[in-house]
């Protein structure tokens, strides 16, 4: 293995810390996950050669070790019924079925994209979901796995996990909305 | 069909996980044209995922 590439690997190793530990939500699991990848990533140099992008290859890798991780986990902690019951999300809306608080639309949704404050609020709204919903979206709109995966991944049922989806959905644009969109 | 908001809300997030039914479609569609309040709604729900996939690929 050359000390070249070592060199180069490492040097991703916070960007790789801070993928996994938005994934997984622990300090420890995110370490030991990146720490794999990373063995798996030096160990498999050869077959790095010729690809143009280390980053997007250490993050295929890690992604494979996330969903690993999360599988293992989800045997250990089944899920309870608490997150399918949905009176939380229907109380957004008032006994004839209209929003309590109606959507308006955000200004240029588009530019914040590029703006380093709004990621960052993003990733403090997606820090306060509950564990189990921020997951399931993660998986579902930032590693692009399909429901059917996921499902199967954490073993889920479909309505269970359009649940975790529907609540991260409506409470992120919550949350955005606050922190962000109104302030 | 006529949905609620509170459906039409369940339905465009659903939409974005798997197949919609043609009924259910159709029957967003319908709300969606009439309803302001879920059309800002079903159009944050894709700002969403454009934010998420765009969370890491920014060049630093």
């Amino acid at each position: 293995m050359s000390t070249e590439f070592r060199a180069k690997v490492e040097a991703l190793r916070p960007y790789l810390l801070r993928y996994a530990a938005l994934e997984l939500r622990n300090p420890e699991s995110a370490e030991d996950c990146v720490q794999e990848a990373l063995l798996a990533a030096l160990s498999a140099e050869a077959s790095f050669e010729g690809r143009s992008n280390l980053r997007t290859w250490l993050t295929g890798i890690l992604k494979h070790k996330i969903v690993d991780a999360i599988r293992r986990a989800s045997r250990e902690r089944p899920v309870d019924d608490v997150e399918e019951d949905t009176a939380d999300l229907d109380a957004r809306f008032d006994e004839t079925g209209h929003w309590r608080e109606r959507p308006r639309p955000w200004q240029d949704p588009d530019a914040a994209l590029h703006q380093k404050q709004f990621l960052a609020a993003l990733e403090s709204c997606l820090a306060g979901l509950p564990a189990r919903t921020a997951q399931v979206f993660m998986l579902r709109e930032h590693l692009g796995l399909e429901t059917a995966e996921i499902c199967k991944e954490l073993g889920l049922t479909a309505t269970n996990c359009w649940v975790l989806l529907y609540r991260a959905r409506l409470l992120l644009r919550e949350c955005l909305e606050k922190s962000w969109f109104r302030r | 069909m006529n949905l609620s908001c509170k459906e039409a809300s369940r339905l465009m997030s659903q939409a974005e996980d798997r197949s919609l039914s043609p009924a259910e479609r159709a029957a967003l569609t319908l709300h969606l044209g009439v309803c302001k309040a879920c059309r800002a709604a079903a159009d944050q729900i894709q700002q969403l995922r454009r934010a998420l996939r765009s969370l890491f690929d920014q060049p630093k």
